[in-house]
């Protein structure tokens, strides 16, 4: 990639470092002790030319204008396994690695592929370029007919906040269908935005767009205050991520899930629809922005053991130690940059692991997921059987919707 | 006031260029309408050759030294003066970087309309211009009483613009073409470093939907096992992912190969230009509305990054 | 050296594109608008000249919806000066637009104008050349590199087949833009946010516009499919497998 960089005041390592202390809980980089373990537990911390560890180093020695030449904090999928094992509770991907992807932002220093889908979201309100008012094409054929809060203009007590991949993508649409299925089939009076939705924006957010992620935000607010729901529940973790920890500071606060704990809390209501078996070794994937950052462990698992026959297995990287499926942070926009730098995928780590603990489907539980797993299994010889399945899809099949 | 068409034929280097026929082809069909004859007007120097294979009922020929090659004062300034004498019924330019430069210029100084990208003529003398990426056809009325038209091809063969008989020639005289603000310094040859995509025949080519410039290592793959070149559509060069010389299309280069299969090339009009004439198009686009499918023989919607590694292998088996 | 870079909005391809009842027109109940993909290479082109040589670049739109956006954010990526265009310009042809423009551009005194080469919506002429007579200014168009010399400018045209020719022309001139030396370059939005505080745009009314020179269209329509390609269904399998005996068959494997 082509760097061309405007020419830097010699303050700007000053300016950068005291701007992180006015984030939640910046000043902590002070207390940063060089110990390396967020490099190491950095997925891709070994290609990177400066892994977190070292931009911390680096803007210690006062050269941080090198970090901002070298391209390789686009490596980060802000998958959070940083801020997570920091012995000094750094929020390192919040405070370091989003910051400095917003400094190369604004520098221009910006794979092209990127910045298609951020320029794709401010136009479309999605990443993907595709058309608004076929955001809400999934719901289709489906009876009964799925409430679009502007055209009924009922009050309902949930508002699904869908989102970008779980709308649109092909693959996922299947899942977002069987979640609305469940939904009925649980008697959950629910609506959802349609074509007036706007993305969540946070993994926009993470690949330094804190600009436009506030804009989506904005929009969505104002859609939540034109109807009346009591919660909203979220297909996608990213966006439960938002509502719940970014939307606040923002003025919009609404009582928000994501759907694997909305239908765990009602696990005695679902447990008699189960019906059929999925005989299978079941392993599941914590997702980092359900797992890792927001602590949500064992609603998944509870639902997913709750489905006669299932076996459910840990891969060796669970819970808060989850390997990131690769797609956060920009990572799903990023995904040719990132191959020519690493020759391999963290989902394809991932799958050699799901394979490695003798699962015969992965359940997962984030719209980014279905998609670069399967990818992954096409390109592993070992993994040509094992499914990838949200876990929506799994409970719809044992209940046979 | 004639109810002649005016075509203004383009060249470069010594060759006429293929639009050139298509828009006397055009004129013809027109001309029958208008109840008019079909008028090739060639500027040049020393270019009187030039007209031997023109279809036209007449050439007029323009000799100046300033029209050796296509330049905007030049040409506009002759075909100004040349416009007003003939008073024809239409002037169609080619929709070229030769004739748009310099037919709205002319709508605008000799206050007759333009019509932009006509592809075709109806027989009652109606135009049908494509626009919108092809995606819309616009019909209506030729502006009376003359009207300037840029031509696309597309709607007709070159062939009907060629003949055998070379048509007589008017010899007219040049403006004063002097005090020119615009001249031609030198031209800069396409690379020939490297493979010919027109001698090919077959060629796997890559648009928009490859997404990324790594991704071209799949077509790279293909066309490996199967013998030929990768090309490209215009925003996988405009983004460097693929060489010039690989592009294909109204500023590339135009191939005829036996076949052409297009992966994730959605079929716009530029694109289609350069390659329309290949024997048997297939193409690979996982959206089923795109305009390749009107002018592919074979098509699928199915994903071009399960099919090619699938492709590659069977290829690599057959042989 | 000032740089003024007239631009305009069609319709965004993005969308299924439909006809009205009055089967003569772009049906506008789901017409989104975009900036005309040669026009935002123009946009791009003038900054690289300006940061390569230096000068100022104004950008000058007709009102629309969103016209504010696309303004401020060419100011986010360098541009000095804004100006909008106002008036009633949803039914207006490339003519009565690029006079409007000339009116402004006259009293600029620009040394250069960049525009798109042509916009995919454009039924009656382009509007660099209209521009160019206008101003009675030197045009080029199919351009795709730029280098200033003193009072000229040497422009690369592009010819079919890959083919360049380096042009000089006398300043001022108006060139159409095919492509800019690079793609337009990406600007974070809270640069943009940044600089809807602090840039102005400047109004100025649209002069009277007249219709005269207007194409009239007496039928819209898409296209229609002549023969459809023959689809081939299945699995990725079952489409290669379909694909080698074509090739075969061909006589290409």
């Amino acid at each position: 990639m082509e760097i061309t960089l405007n020419p830097l005041s010699p303050s700007v390592n000053k300016t950068f470092y005291t701007s992180l202390f006015d984030l939640k809980d910046g000043e902590r980089i002070r207390t940063c002790l060089q110990c390396g373990t967020c490099s190491g537990v950095c997925p891709f911390g070994y290609i990177m030319k400066f892994p977190p560890g070292k931009i911390v180093g680096a803007l210690r020695a006062e050269i941080f204008e090198q970090v901002l030449k070298t391209d390789t904090v686009w490596m980060c999928v802000s998958c959070n396994a940083c801020a997570s094992f920091c012995p000094s509770n750094i929020p390192i991907t919040a405070a370091l690695m989003t910051r400095t992807k917003e400094e190369m932002l604004l520098a221009g220093n910006i794979p092209t592929e990127l910045q298609a889908a951020l320029e794709n979201t401010q136009r479309y309100g999605n990443p993907m370029g595709e058309s608004p008012r076929k955001r809400a094409d999934w719901t289709l054929g489906l009876q009964p007919e799925v409430n679009v809060l502007a055209k009924t203009r009922q009050p309902v007590d949930v508002l699904w906040y869908v989102g970008d991949y779980a709308s649109y993508h092909s693959r996922m649409q299947s899942a977002t269908k069987a979640l609305a299925r469940i939904l009925n089939a649980l008697g959950i009076n629910f609506g959802i935005l349609g074509p007036e939705e706007f993305s969540d924006g946070d993994s926009q957010r993470l690949a330094g767009e804190r600009g436009l992620f506030e804009m989506m935000a904005q929009k969505n607010g104002a859609l939540f205050k034109k109807y009346k729901f009591n919660e909203i529940i979220t297909t996608d973790p990213h966006a439960f991520n938002a509502m719940k920890n970014e939307y606040p500071a923002m003025g919009i606060t609404y009582p928000v899930k994501h759907y694997t704990q909305f239908l765990a809390e009602r696990l005695e209501q679902l447990k008699p629809m189960l019906k059929n078996e999925i005989k299978a070794k079941v392993a599941y994937h914590d997702p980092c922005y359900l797992g890792r950052v927001n602590g949500v462990f064992d609603e998944p698992r509870a639902l997913i053991t709750a489905i006669p026959g299932v076996e459910l297995v840990e891969m060796s990287h669970q819970r808060i130690n989850s390997l990131c499926c690769g797609g956060g942070g920009g990572g799903m926009w990023l995904d040719g940059f990132q191959w020519e730098k690493a020759h391999t995928r963290l989902s394809e780590w991932r799958i050699r692991e799901a394979v490695a603990s003798n699962a015969q489907i992965l359940a997962v539980a984030c719209p980014y997921e279905p998609p670069r797993f399967e990818d992954a299994t096409k390109t592993i010889q070992a993994a040509s059987q094992l499914k990838v399945r949200e876990i929506a899809e799994l409970l719809a099949e044992s209940m046979d919707l | 006031m004639s109810q002649d068409i005016l075509v203004i034929i383009e060249h470069l280097r010594g060759q006429v260029t293929d639009t050139s026929y298509v828009m006397l082809a055009g004129a013809h069909q027109l001309s029958q309408s208008s109840g008019g004859g079909v008028v090739a007007v060639l500027l040049g120097h020393n270019a009187q050759k030039l007209a031997s294979n023109l279809s036209a009922d007449k050439v007029l020929y323009v000799d100046h030294p300033a029209l050796a090659e296509f330049t905007f004062d030049a040409y506009q300034i002759t075909l100004e003066n040349l416009i007003k004498q003939q008073s024809p019924r239409a002037v169609i330019f080619g929709h070229s970087s030769i004739g748009m430069d310099i037919a709205s210029g002319l709508s605008a100084r000799l206050e007759f309309p333009v019509v932009s990208s006509c592809r075709t003529f109806t027989s009652e003398g109606k135009f049908i211009s494509q626009i919108c990426g092809g995606k819309i056809m616009a019909e209506g009325d030729l502006p009376a009483p003359t009207a300037l038209i840029t031509m696309v091809p597309g709607g007709y063969k070159a062939e009907s613009g060629q003949s055998s008989q070379p048509p007589s020639v008017e010899i007219i005289a040049a403006p004063a073409l002097g005090d020119l603000r615009v001249s031609l310094k030198q031209y800069i040859e396409p690379d020939t470093s490297d493979v010919d995509i027109t001698k090919e025949k077959m060629l796997v080519s890559v648009g928009r939907g490859i997404q990324n410039k790594d991704n071209i290592e799949l077509a790279n793959d293909l066309a490996a096992a199967l013998g030929c070149a990768v090309s490209a559509s215009r925003p996988v060069v405009d983004q460097g992912w693929i060489p010039t010389t690989r592009l294909v299309g109204k500023s590339g280069k135009h191939v005829k190969p036996k076949i052409y299969l297009a992966l994730g090339i959605s079929g716009a009009p530029e694109h289609v230009e350069g390659m329309g004439d290949s024997e048997y198009i297939v193409a690979v686009n996982t959206d089923i509305n795109a305009p390749i499918f009107n002018i592919a023989k074979y098509g699928t919607t199915v994903d071009m990054f399960d099919l090619l590694p699938v492709l590659t292998e069977k290829v690599k088996q057959a042989k | 050296m000032k740089i003024a870079v007239p631009v305009k909005f069609v319709p965004d391809l993005v969308e299924e594109l439909t006809i009205d009842p009055g089967g003569t027109a772009l049906d506008t109940t789901w017409l989104r608008l975009i900036i005309s993909e040669f026009d935002d290479h123009a946009v791009e082109q003038a900054i690289l000249v300006k940061e390569k040589n230096g000068g100022q670049v104004c950008v000058i739109m007709a009102e629309a919806d969103g016209a504010d956006d696309f303004l401020f954010t060419a100011a986010a990526k360098g541009a000095d000066q804004l100006i909008k265009l106002t008036g009633d310009f949803s039914n207006v042809n490339n003519h009565a637009l690029a006079r409007a423009h000339a009116e402004v551009l006259k009293d600029l005194h620009p040394d250069l104008i960049l525009t798109g080469v042509q916009a995919h919506n454009d039924l009656d002429g382009s509007i660099g050349p209209l521009l160019a007579e206008y101003l009675g200014m030197p045009y080029v168009g199919y351009v795709a590199g730029i280098t200033i010399d003193g009072d000229k400018v040497i422009a690369r045209k592009e010819y079919a087949g890959g083919l360049i020719a380096e042009i000089e022309v006398k300043l001022p001139a108006v060139l159409g833009i095919q492509a800019a030396e690079q793609p337009p370059r990406y600007v974070a939005y809270s640069k943009i946010r940044q600089v809807m505080s602090t840039a102005k745009i400047e109004e100025k009314p649209g002069s009277a516009l007249s219709l005269e020179e207007s194409i009239v269209v007496s039928r819209m329509f898409l296209p229609e499919v002549a023969e459809r390609a023959t689809m081939l269904e299945g699995s990725p399998d079952d489409v290669a497998a379909k694909l080698i005996a074509i090739f075969k068959e061909q006589g290409t494997l």
